[in-house]
């Protein structure tokens, strides 16, 4: 119980945000209509992306300081669990862009950050995919995370910010105002977001764990 | 000066009828017939299903994994 009360909380949040996501009433607004309710999902990948990426940033930083393999491996395998929630948030926001903007795709600067920020860290598992010797792969691949998670944030956050976006939360707004969220939704956005961090970094142990038995398995041979 | 102070009271009054909800507009379309029926437990009811079953199998791989750390450790 000591150590995984955090992973039931995980799953009682998500649980919670599916079934108070469709439930409680929402503000009836123009386009949206009832896709409003898409704020529950589409929004908590992105931010469990960015808090897992951070993770992984973190643990590059580590690496570069102390040369723990250990750090590498949750670096490489927080990434790996961030691009999943990245790829999962590009794919139910293009959907929800088709019903409300009325197409896949548009030329805005929100997503097309996104897709730049996705393959930036496409290009960081290419990077270690070929780079054979383990301290030089770890080595390298750590100075390109930190990189790799600046441009996310000038791709995410800075510019968008900057230029006039369809995405809410841009052209120079904060990301959440008065207009975009009642207090009805907020108590199911705030546990959604913290039920997928959660479950995102659930995830994260898991592979970091079967990665740290393979090498150990690799070791010993 | 009383004049100019008027002014500005009127104009602020009217602009206020700017801010407020166009009653001519057809009312926004919601799923309220969704709700009526009750059907839309039914899809709560499946995507409850579906995630609890996506973290049954996560509970699952983690037991797996800590008795292949056990088994390893030894």
């Amino acid at each position: 119980m000591k150590n995984y009360w955090w992973k039931i909380l995980a799953a009682a949040l998500v649980l919670y945000t599916i079934v108070a996501g469709f439930l409680l009433s929402v503000p009836a607004q123009p386009i949206l209509h009832e896709t409003i309710r898409n704020l529950y999902f589409h929004v908590p990948m992105w931010f469990g992306m960015m808090t897992i990426l951070f993770i992984s940033l973190w643990h590059s930083i580590k690496y570069l300081s102390k040369s723990d393999i250990q750090s590498d491996i949750v670096a490489s395998q927080a990434a790996h669990t961030g691009m999943l929630l990245g790829f999962l948030g590009i794919v139910t926001g293009s959907v929800w862009a088709k019903y409300t903007w009325g197409a896949w795709w548009v030329s805005d600067t929100k997503l097309n950050g996104a897709a730049i920020t996705l393959l930036i860290y496409l290009a960081y598992f290419i990077l270690r995919g070929s780079l054979d010797e383990e301290q030089k792969r770890a080595r390298i691949s750590a100075v390109y995370n930190i990189f790799a998670y600046v441009m996310l944030i000038v791709f995410l956050m800075i510019l968008p910010r900057l230029n006039d976006s369809l995405h809410p939360g841009n052209g120079g707004n904060p990301g959440f105002n008065k207009y975009d969220l009642d207090s009805t939704m907020r108590m199911v956005f705030y546990p959604a977001v913290a039920g997928w961090i959660l479950l995102g970094v659930w995830m994260m142990t898991i592979k970091v764990r079967i990665e740290k038995l393979k090498r150990k398995i690799l070791m010993n041979e | 000066m009383n004049k100019k102070i008027i002014l500005f009271l009127l104009m602020t009054v009217f602009s206020a009828g700017a801010f407020a909800q166009d009653a001519s507009l057809p009312p926004v379309e919601m799923a309220t017939g969704l709700y009526q029926s009750g059907k839309i437990y039914v899809v709560v009811i499946v995507l409850a299903v579906i995630m609890a079953g996506i973290l049954g199998y996560l509970v699952m791989l983690d037991r797996k994994v800590s008795n292949l750390e056990r088994e390893i450790e030894k």
